[in-house]
């Protein structure tokens, strides 16, 4: 079998997303047995992942599969039923106080919160605030940076997504494509250490999801950044991820290399999945 | 601070003000909703001459207090002629101001009946009358019950205004009972219990002939 | 005397009257204003001991006339040892009881705006503070402004109560002159034009607000930029 990239990857290239203690280069982001239900439903089911610093890791799968909770968890917006999640080797949702582990407190959660950065599907942008603005809100009123710097800040990152010209528009001015550029430096405007970016493309019409892309290409070629992407974008998660994880009734059911995923999927239904996502064309 | 006994000593005559409240309520409410829903129809006539007045009316009176309109009836009528009893002026009084809330109602439960009803009536060729009474009231008027049901509440808690035109109902008897004894905590306390009480009864019941309408629809 | 001789020599002597009645839709609605959005806003809390109160002050001043809530607060509180002037008294009972009703209308707004947005500002990792201050209720405002406006109108007409505690607003004003002129039809007729012209103003006033708000309100700017 093939093996691509160094030895870190080639160690995590057989289908278990957790690596051995031992074999651990710099895991960013560990998900430990985490279960996550909604009252009788069970989304997420002891689900195990590693994510090394870096990596861009693509996650595919059918709806419903629980991709957008495992993003969701990870920013904190729901908490796990059972399980730990680990975010640059401290635990998210526990702290360790007197030598023991107990509940985080808010100011635990703050600091956690502040290494993961989030772009919606449904980009949520703050409709009464200009573009320029949703960009530095953050940054001045959480980071307590000074007004000017982040101003400056905030036109470059507009501006390395092209919309330099729209800073001073409002929300409603914008294309989608444009509203979801916004917030994808709005996010950026914190310095996050690994960014969720939850179906971005898909609540947009086709012919804005290129320049939305193109956007995510460039910071996924240009930075260290670890980037978790949950797409039904194949093509563009092929060419851009460093590593595949398709999702299937709240478990990884495979994960590995995009070549082998996308060429020699082992299991049927990451075939099956794969048939009914790229026939259509 | 409280005395438990003096409490008791003047419940009953609490109690029997407190029916002078509930019979003003029931009659009110009672010319509100026919009030109502003839100001709400007037409203949609197709004739300038019923239209304007009763927008007029109905904006006039939801903009001045009920005070006012109270004291307008029963000081100004007897001077045209007619001399009301204190509790037939309070009746009118509340049962009018009441009237330019509940057409309001009325307009919002008539306009939510499609607009295909109307057009189905007069295909079957029936009159304006029984297009009213057999196709637009009885699918407008179940949907606004709620919403009257609260303005019943409401006049119940504005019943106390009535006072000011000497009638005498719950709140003046309390205080008929606090100056006598120069205990006002006991009386006044008890009114408002009494008053809070039977509201949350009410929205009880309201809340329930709700979810019965809403489950035979 | 004619008409417009005899209007303009009620509307003189009534003016105090009014002057008083708007002054207490002012400070009873600024009052008000600031319960509602207190207990409003603890509607929404997340503990429950702050919400559970929040809910027995709005389920009790709403569930109670006002009448005799200015009747406790004026007759009754003395015997606990507060003793309120009918100014202190009227105004305490207009923004207690308007405050409630202005609570459900704070809670209302904010539960309608749309949840990404307090997702978008926990992403950010802002504070459930600044959330609310900065994103939450800037959009919150522009859903909440028809129903004050409404609540406004009916504090209007609720100062009218105050004359009963013997305050010498517009309605009792109008008492006492009709007893000592007895000209009911006139005065009469020229208090409710008086309030009602009075409750009008507070309409366009809240109109000219809504759409100025509604023009895509930038909030703050308290920061410089170049």
């Amino acid at each position: 079998m093939p093996s691509t990239g160094n030895d870190k990857t080639a160690a995590a290239a057989d289908s278990t997303p957790a690596a051995t203690p031992e074999e651990n280069a710099d895991v960013i982001v560990r998900f430990e047995r985490v279960t996550k239900q909604f009252g009788e439903l069970t989304v997420l089911r002891e689900l195990d992942l590693e994510v090394t610093r870096g990596e861009k890791l693509a996650i595919i799968g059918p709806s419903g599969s629980g991709k957008s909770t495992l993003l969701r968890l990870l920013m904190t917006l729901e908490r796990p039923t059972s399980g730990e999640i680990m975010v640059d080797g401290e635990r998210l949702w526990h702290m360790e106080r007197g030598g023991r582990v107990v509940d985080a407190n808010e100011k635990h959660l703050r600091r956690m919160r502040g290494k993961v950065g989030f772009v919606f599907q449904h980009f949520n942008l703050f409709p009464h605030m200009s573009a320029l603005r949703n960009v530095m809100e953050a940054p001045v009123r959480v980071r307590g940076m000074d007004g000017g710097a982040a101003e400056a800040h905030a036109r470059e990152l507009l501006d390395m997504v092209g919309l330099a010209e729209k800073a001073d528009s409002h929300p409603s001015k914008l294309s989608g494509g444009q509203q979801q550029r916004v917030a994808i430096a709005r996010a950026l405007a914190m310095e996050p250490e690994v960014m969720c970016f939850d179906e971005v493309t898909s609540a947009l019409d086709p012919e804005l999801v290129g320049e939305v892309l193109t956007v995510l290409a460039e910071l996924a070629r240009s930075g260290n950044m670890t980037m978790l992407l949950v797409t039904h974008e194949m093509r563009f998660a092929r060419e851009v991820s460093d590593r595949v994880a398709f999702f299937d009734k709240g478990q990884i059911a495979e994960y590995g290399s995009p070549e082998k995923i996308f060429t020699e999927p082992e299991q049927q239904r990451t075939r099956a999945f794969l048939r009914a996502v790229l026939e259509p064309r | 601070m409280w005395d438990w006994s003096y409490a008791a000593e003047i419940l009953p005559d609490l109690f029997r003000a407190l029916r002078v409240t509930v019979v003003a309520t029931l009659l009110g409410i009672a010319m509100a909703m026919v009030l109502g829903l003839v100001l709400a129809i007037g409203r949609r006539s197709r004739r300038r001459v019923a239209r304007a007045p009763a927008a007029a009316f109905v904006e006039f009176v939801r903009s001045t207090p009920l005070l006012v309109q109270l004291y307008f009836i029963f000081f100004v009528l007897p001077d045209l002629g007619l001399t009301l009893s204190p509790l037939t002026a309070g009746v009118i009084g509340l049962g009018l101001h009441y009237s330019a809330y509940t057409s309001e109602v009325y307009r919002a439960g008539i306009e939510g009946v499609p607009r295909g009803q109307w057009e189905a009536a007069t295909a079957l060729n029936f009159s304006a009358r029984r297009t009213w009474t057999s196709v637009v009231l009885p699918q407008a008027v179940p949907a606004v019950v709620p919403a009257l049901g609260n303005y019943l509440i409401a006049m119940f808690k504005d019943t106390p205004l009535l006072s000011a035109i000497t009638v005498v109902e719950l709140l003046n008897t309390a205080q008929e009972l606090g100056s006598q004894t120069f205990r006002y905590v006991e009386p006044i306390t008890i009114v408002g219990v009494l008053f809070l009480l039977l509201s949350l009864v009410s929205a009880l019941l309201i809340r329930r002939l709700e979810a019965r309408l809403a489950f035979n629809r | 005397m004619t008409l417009v001789a005899s209007v303009s020599n009620i509307v003189e002597r009534l003016l105090p009257g009014a002057l008083l009645t708007a002054e207490l839709t002012v400070v009873g609605s600024l009052l008000a204003a600031a319960l509602a959005l207190a207990a409003g806003l603890s509607l929404t809390a997340r503990a429950m001991p702050v919400r559970a109160a929040a809910r027995i002050y709005v389920e009790f001043f709403r569930g109670t006339s006002m009448l005799v809530q200015l009747f406790w607060l004026f007759f009754a509180l003395p015997a606990f040892g507060v003793e309120l002037s009918p100014l202190q008294a009227g105004i305490l009972a207009l923004g207690l009881n308007i405050g409630a009703y202005g609570a459900e209308v704070v809670r209302g707004a904010v539960i309608a705006v749309p949840k990404g947005q307090a997702e978008a500002a926990i992403a950010l990792n802002m504070s459930p503070g600044l959330r609310m201050r900065r994103i939450i209720l800037p959009q919150a405002v522009v859903a909440m402004l028809p129903p004050f406006g409404n609540l406004l109108i009916e504090l209007l007409k609720s100062t009218a109560l105050v004359s009963l505690v013997t305050l010498s607003d517009l309605t009792f004003r109008a008492q006492l002159l009709r007893s000592s002129t007895g000209e009911t039809l006139e005065i009469f007729s020229v208090v409710l034009v008086m309030y009602f012209v009075m409750a009008y103003a507070i309409t366009l006033g809240v109109r000219g607000l809504e759409r100025r708000v509604s023009r895509g309100l930038d909030v703050g700017g308290s920061w410089k930029t170049s």
